[in-house]
């Protein structure tokens, strides 16, 4: 098998043991209406980390995709709910936004050379401060195309209900591995993140990618921002704070390698359903605190950064001769 | 003009950077179905020539021509349309990807947009069969030996441009069988009607495969012949500008008194590194290496230092078997050792000229017994006397001092923990001619005082002047060890390019 599968196969076993361990102590996890709404709740989170997980294995880090969300809420609530436009042209504008935030964050970390982490560190503190411009506070949205929205639900046998904001997540994800895995942009993106320099050589069209590849993230997380505001039918310039660090721990967990180069799209799925997971057991026992998500995520992602290492070093080739 | 077609050719080529001439009106031309090696030691203008073949650098003046027709290339993108194609020493390849993928990035086969997988690997396969390798393109290049690696790069260049081949060094990490088996690539190539260029410091190699020689030496072309009508000690003149060979030994060596036995290496090796060596250190001798580039001085220097570990032979200190794994081992048994590479390997470019002086012997001392400032200031003053370091303070910066005053205090530095054994890589080479004086004057010193050292260097002349004894490195082998009348240039040279058919005088 290849190494880099290794994580992959790791994350889904994992994801399977945990899962059954979940269902032994409460069978009712085990039914359409918990699959669904782990497919509905995760919905902003998958989406954002789509996008993540291109960062990454292009060799970056996009700390923004958080404020990014924030700051779409705030923009589409006020422009239907203050503006009077309709949800569709709202959504239209925030995405082309959202992608110039991310063109602009791709075309500095690659013509001024600043690291990623930086770069997008300033992008967060902009989108949010961005946001709180516009307002304060939360921003109801009252509109017959959010209630359409929210109706549009596939019902499943066992009282599961499949709604559209969780299948724009399966859709995406199914996107997203087609790009990454059968396109000529994805390769460039694995090469990227194998070795810049032998990328360059090799004629791949290195500014064009990172661009490329920051635009998909803000826009994905733009996206989410959209999901988001369906889900809660408001903005509010503080939503999804540390979401972006939820993002790169579901990508992590995946498989994907911090370091870039590694990973799949598919992984990222798992691990958010990972997530979802933990979340999910910690609401059915109902007794344990919240923060024990926090505490299990924290030990999850040890795992797998270990995990990585070791795979990694096991099957490192013997180093060349100088 | 001649008369004949070049696949690619060069005319009057001018490149300068900054008031510095690289190239200065070389003329280059490569037939097809030839391989064509370019050879001249460093800084004699090969790389900026190749950069120029293939569109990283534009020329300052002069012309490049592909088939007769004057061409301009911007990128190496380029140069790839136009049939050129490079592979370097470290192979440029993505070793996270498949093989195939490796072979056919930015190119692979499309169908609806998307990538069609089954036939970049049905292709891949018959690519890979060409060039005699059974391994499945589906799997991480990076699995694989840098051979191999090295093989797909040829391939991916060969597949991609197909009229013009550039290898670059690309020999330098392969043992003797790769070596081979890439040479039967490359005559095929050539059987194929490819123009190969090729790169090397190992002599061998050329007459092995070439059939032409371009030679540059400081920017200028000094000869293109053929290889058939030259012998190994004409490329070594020739690359050395050296008209030495027969000049005669010097006759006068005093009878130097040997010192005790410092050190000991016995068949001494690291694989795919440098081969064992036998060589015995005294105290108060100076044992200068001599070799073209490449020949593995620096890897024997490493070696020696513990910078790379050696993995086979053994070293006894002062008759007492021990191991230098790392290069703390080696300091603590008092030896020091100065890079070739004084930028990156040698200096702290930010810090003070004072901190870069102290930094060994602090190294040396541990974490706990921290030198004060006073005491610091107190090495680095001596130091600086002594040495004649030109600084305006202590406390600057030392990237912003000359090559030859950085060079001083890297020798400060190791002679400030006091060594018993000192390996100096390079240590004259790009600085100016009064901190030459003082670096040769101090290795003087330093020999007369008891010290052993070991001196790497392509000046011949002045590796004759304070050697004791010289050892010969040849195709990381040593290969010859000279002393007394045979430590003269015309020697070495004759050493340097020996083969079984010129046995040495």
């Amino acid at each position: 098998m290849s190494r880099s599968l290794r994580p992959l196969v790791a994350t889904a076993v994992i994801f399977a043991i945990a899962y059954a361990l979940a269902v032994m102590q409460f069978p009712s996890m085990f039914s359409t209406r918990v699959l669904g709404n782990f497919l509905t709740d995760n919905a902003f989170l998958g989406i954002t980390a789509v996008g993540m997980t291109f960062v990454i294995i292009s060799g970056g880090i996009d700390l923004s995709v958080g404020a990014v969300i924030g700051f779409t809420g705030v923009l589409v609530a006020v422009l239907i709910a203050w503006a009077g436009w309709h949800p569709l042209a709202a959504f239209a504008l925030a995405l082309a936004v959202a992608a110039s935030f991310g063109a602009g964050m791709g075309l500095a970390v690659h013509y001024l050379q600043v690291p990623a982490f930086i770069v997008t560190l300033a992008g967060m503190f902009l989108a949010r401060g961005g946001a709180s411009v516009i307002t304060q506070d939360s921003v109801p949205v009252n509109h017959e195309f959010y209630d359409w929205i929210s109706d549009l639900i596939i019902r499943l046998p066992g009282g599961g209900r499949l709604s559209f904001i969780g299948l724009l997540m399966v859709a995406v994800f199914i996107i997203g591995a087609l790009v990454a895995h059968r396109t000529r942009f994805g390769s460039y993106v694995y090469a990227l993140g194998g070795n810049p320099v032998s990328a360059s050589l090799m004629g791949v069209p290195v500014a064009r990618t990172t661009v490329g590849v920051y635009m998909v993230s803000s826009t994905l997380a733009a996206l989410a921002g959209i999901v988001f505001s369906l889900y809660t039918s408001a903005g509010y310039p503080l939503a999804a704070v540390g979401v972006e660090l939820d993002a790169i721990s579901a990508v992590v967990i995946g498989g994907t390698l911090l370091t870039g180069g590694y990973g799949f799209v598919l992984g990222t799925f798992i691990g958010v359903m990972l997530l979802g997971l933990v979340q999910t057991y910690i609401i059915f026992d109902g007794s344990l605190s919240s923060w024990w998500t926090k505490i299990v995520i924290g030990a999850l992602l040890f795992l797998f950064i270990v995990l990585q290492r070791l795979i990694f070093a096991a099957s490192t080739q013997g180093e060349k001769a100088s | 003009m001649p008369d004949e077609q070049y696949a690619l050719e060069a005319r009057g080529i001018v490149k300068i950077f900054g008031n510095h001439v690289a190239l200065d009106a070389v003329d280059f031309g490569l037939r097809a179905g030839e391989v064509h090696a370019l050879l001249g030691e460093n800084g004699a203008g090969k790389s900026t020539l190749i950069k120029i073949l293939t569109g990283a650098y534009q020329p300052d003046g002069g012309q490049v021509l592909a088939d007769g027709q004057p061409v301009h290339m911007d990128n190496p993108q380029q140069a790839q349309t136009l049939g050129i194609g490079t592979v370097y020493q470290e192979v440029n390849l993505l070793p996270n990807r498949s093989v195939a993928e490796n072979l056919f990035l930015g190119h692979q086969p499309t169908r609806f947009g998307l990538v069609d997988r089954r036939k970049m690997e049905r292709e891949s396969r018959d690519i890979l069969k060409r060039y005699g390798l059974e391994i499945d393109p589906t799997s991480e290049l990076g699995a694989y030996s840098v051979a191999v690696q090295q093989i797909v790069a040829i391939a991916r260049a060969v597949e991609l441009s197909g009229k013009v081949l550039i290898l670059d060094e690309p020999t330098a990490s392969l043992d003797r069988y790769e070596v081979e088996r890439l040479f039967e690539i490359i005559r095929d190539l050539k059987a194929r009607g490819l123009a190969v260029v090729f790169i090397t410091h190992f002599l061998d190699q050329v007459f092995a495969v070439a059939d032409r020689v371009t030679i540059l030496r400081n920017g200028k072309l000094i000869e293109t012949r053929a290889l058939d009508a030259m012998s190994r000690t004409d490329v070594v003149r020739l690359m050395l500008g050296k008209d030495v060979a027969f000049s005669g030994a010097t006759g006068v060596e005093d009878a130097r008194p040997m010192g005790d036995i410092l050190l000991d290496f016995s068949q001494y090796g690291r694989k795919r590194s440098v081969h064992p060596f036998n060589l015995t250190i005294h105290k108060g001798e100076v044992i200068g290496v001599a070799g073209l580039l490449g020949s593995g001085r620096t890897e024997m220097a490493r070696i020696m230092f513990g910078a790379d570990a050696a993995d086979e032979g053994e070293v006894a200190i002062a008759g007492v078997r021990t191991t230098i794994a790392r290069p703390t081992d080696a300091i603590r048994h008092g030896f020091g050792f100065c890079p070739e590479d004084r930028k990156a390997e040698g200096i702290f470019g930010e810090l003070s000229v004072r901190e870069n002086i102290i930094i060994a012997l602090q190294g040396k001392l541990g974490w706990f017994s921290a030198l004060n400032r006073d005491e610091q200031m107190e090495i680095a003053g001596r130091f600086g006397e002594s040495m004649d370091i030109r600084a305006a303070s202590l406390d600057m910066p030392i990237k912003l001092l000359s090559g030859g005053n950085q060079q001083k205090v890297i020798l400060s530095r190791w002679l400030a923990t006091d060594p018993a054994f000192l390996i100096l890589d390079e240590p004259t080479r790009g600085i100016d001619v009064g901190a030459h004086a003082e670096i040769v004057r101090t290795i003087n010193r330093l020999r007369d005082e008891g010290m052993a050292l070991v001196v790497i260097s392509s000046e011949l002349d002045e590796v004759v002047a304070y050697s004791t004894r010289i050892v010969v490195m040849r195709d990381r082998e040593m290969v010859a060890e000279l002393n007394g009348e045979n430590i003269n240039p015309g020697v070495i040279v004759q050493a340097i390019a020996n083969h079984h058919d010129e046995e040495l005088a």
